[in-house]
């Protein structure tokens, strides 16, 4: 799978109260919550987001609240995919488990900044940035977790097993 | 090579003999906990899913308590949508808002958790319970839910950053400032992925809530889970939970072996550590109260799940008691329970603070994540005793929260500033 879009670029540590503010998490209704996402730190995010973008940033991406609400305000903006340094552990799972791809490589996301173009390809594995003319590796999935993505989100993973007995 | 006491759990949890940090698992679930924001989303995956049992109702815990008492017609929605799934699964442990209290107070208190039990909640402070010697840690709704159906959690096993506390604390230090002072020292992701051991002399001179303080933070340094070990302060917290309740019925004792495998040690000298505050807007931004000058506040924080419990409460009291709240700031109390309000009003502390000029909440996460019972305007700034102090965490984006122990949050009441105990006179000389 391959994505070309221009890049929004942030910093280290980004948080889910910024991704998300909590004042809106009294739904979960994904066209709701992408009218708000980035709102905190990037007031043009939602108007300039264009289906396909991409997200760049530097360590820690998604740290702080559990919310759920965060990928999935991401993913409904028109986000294709997020690169960044490293990103906070809950947020790495609920991206894979709700399908939300994501992308390691620091060199890449050092570098780029917003308004440039990156195409990214999950199966290769590279983040490319077309307007400075660099290529990066990013780091592979461990096998379990490109499992979970095979199958979709781990609700589909999960109801394998259960339905196949072993659940319990 | 040895084990750790998160290894020897997990690997319990998996049905392994031995498992190691990296190793991927599925572990069983003994809790699994969502709240109003969090299980709404769940739910609707659950069933989008077409899952129609789950896995033990017994085993799930459901807690009204960011929204609740509901803040507005959307938040009641959702509110609903919770009580309507927990009546229909039979889910015992729906505490109703009048039983609710903030969840990783409640939780443990009713005597839900056990040592050596794994415990995942779709809220991220649930990294709380590893007071009590359980493996605990934040996950999503689409990890409940699958929890839900399947009763098990996928993990990676983390690597152990063991935490070696050493010295005697000076006045008015207490778990959270060791706390924010770790936090400080290794950054908001110098945990990222790890489990967070608190280990030393210090820590053993903890109370049990001073543990829940600094277990619930590990978050904040981006911990998948903290932990101190069992003795007999656990024990003695354990057998004055409820009767019959797990905490008292099961539970499984393990400890770290000499010879366990750190990703590193770190060794804090207690006694350097001051009355600390962490700045805005990250919660490593960790200083000494007393070096801030004159920061005006309009507002303070006292409770959450970091620090809502009786001893928390009686820590402010004893600087607000014969004091008043600065006429420019709104002191607001979100207790943990119904019984540490019930506690609070039997011993005096309710009073004390009610008498001072607090505003004494029903328990609700609600100030903490800027969702109602306290939201600051543009401009605002507020102490709390909270966990999180990013860009518009207690409301507008323009808004600022310095993070703090209660002592000096109820001195700062007091103050109008940014202050320490000592600064307004308070004698007590700290928590031990």
């Amino acid at each position: 799978m391959i994505f070309e879009g221009t890049v929004h670029a942030y910093g280290r540590d980004v948080d889910t109260d910024v991704i998300i503010p909590a004042r809106y998490l009294n739904t979960n209704d994904p066209a709701e919550l992408a009218k708000h996402c980035m709102e905190d730190i990037d007031a043009d995010f939602v108007t300039s987001v264009k289906p396909g973008d991409i997200i760049v940033a530097h360590e820690n991406f998604g740290c702080g609240s559990s919310r759920e609400h965060a990928p999935v305000a991401i993913k409904q903006s028109g986000i294709s995919v997020v690169v960044a340094s490293s990103f906070a552990r809950i947020f790495y799972r609920n991206s894979i488990n709700t399908g939300l791809p994501i992308v390691i490589c620091p060199a890449a996301a050092m570098e780029a900044k917003s308004g440039d173009t990156l195409r990214v390809d999950l199966v290769a594995g590279t983040v490319e940035n077309l307007t400075q003319g660099t290529k990066h590796d990013a780091d592979p999935f461990p096998p379990f977790m490109q499992e979970l993505i095979d199958c979709g989100g781990l609700l589909p993973y999960v109801k394998s097993r259960v339905s196949g007995g072993s659940g319990s | 090579m040895g084990s750790t006491i998160t290894e020897k759990i997990l690997a319990r949890a998996a049905g392994a003999g031995e498992v190691h940090a990296g190793d991927i698992i599925e572990a069983k679930v003994d809790l699994a906990l969502a709240n109003d924001i969090t299980a709404p989303l769940a739910i609707a995956e659950f069933e989008s899913a077409g899952f129609t049992k789950v896995w033990d109702p017994a085993r799930i815990a459901l807690v009204p308590d960011h929204f609740a008492p509901n803040k507005d017609i959307k938040a009641a929605g959702q509110a609903r949508k919770m009580r309507e799934f927990a009546r229909k699964h039979e889910i015992v442990n729906y505490f109703e808002v009048g039983r609710m209290g903030i969840e990783h107070v409640l939780l443990p208190d009713t005597g839900m958790v056990a040592p050596g039990d794994v415990v995942i909640g779709a809220d991220s402070h649930t990294c709380t319970y590893g007071a009590v010697a359980a493996f605990s840690s934040g996950v999503g709704s689409t990890d409940f839910a699958a929890a839900m159906a399947w009763g098990h959690v996928w993990l990676r096993v983390p690597e152990s950053i063991k935490f070696v506390y050493s010295g005697r604390p000076q006045p008015w230090v207490t778990g959270k400032d060791l706390m924010l002072h770790t936090i400080g020292l290794i950054g908001v992701d110098g945990a990222l992925y790890q489990a967070m051991e608190f280990t030393g002399a210090s820590i053993e001179a903890l109370s049990m809530d001073e543990r829940f303080t600094m277990c619930n933070m590990a978050i904040e340094a981006g911990g998948k889970s903290g932990i101190v070990g069992f003795d007999e302060k656990t024990t003695q917290y354990l057998q004055s939970r409820p009767e019959g309740s797990r905490a008292r019925t099961v539970g499984q004792v393990f400890a770290s072996d000499r010879d366990a495998e750190y990703a590193r040690v770190v060794e804090v000298d207690v006694a350097a550590v001051p009355p600390t505050v962490s700045k805005p807007h990250l919660p490593s931004n960790a200083v000494a109260a007393a070096s801030l000058g004159d920061v005006t506040i309009d507002q303070v924080i006292i409770g959450s799940c970091t620090n809502g419990r009786l001893e928390d409460l009686r820590q402010a009291a004893s600087v607000l008691r014969g004091r008043k709240v600065h006429p420019d700031v709104r002191c607001i109390i979100l207790p943990g329970t119904q019984q540490v309000c019930l506690d609070a009003a039997a011993d005096g502390t309710m009073a004390a603070l009610i008498e001072a000029g607090c505003a004494f909440s029903t328990p609700t996460c609600g100030a903490c994540l800027g969702g109602h019972m306290g939201v600051l305007a543009e401009g605002e700034r507020a102490v709390a005793t909270t966990n999180r102090n990013f860009v518009g965490r207690m409301g507008h984006p323009g808004s600022e929260v310095y993070l703090a122990s209660p002592y000096v949050a109820a001195a700062s009441a007091v103050a109008g500033h940014v202050a320490t105990p000592e600064e307004v006179g308070a004698g007590r000389g700290g928590s031990r």
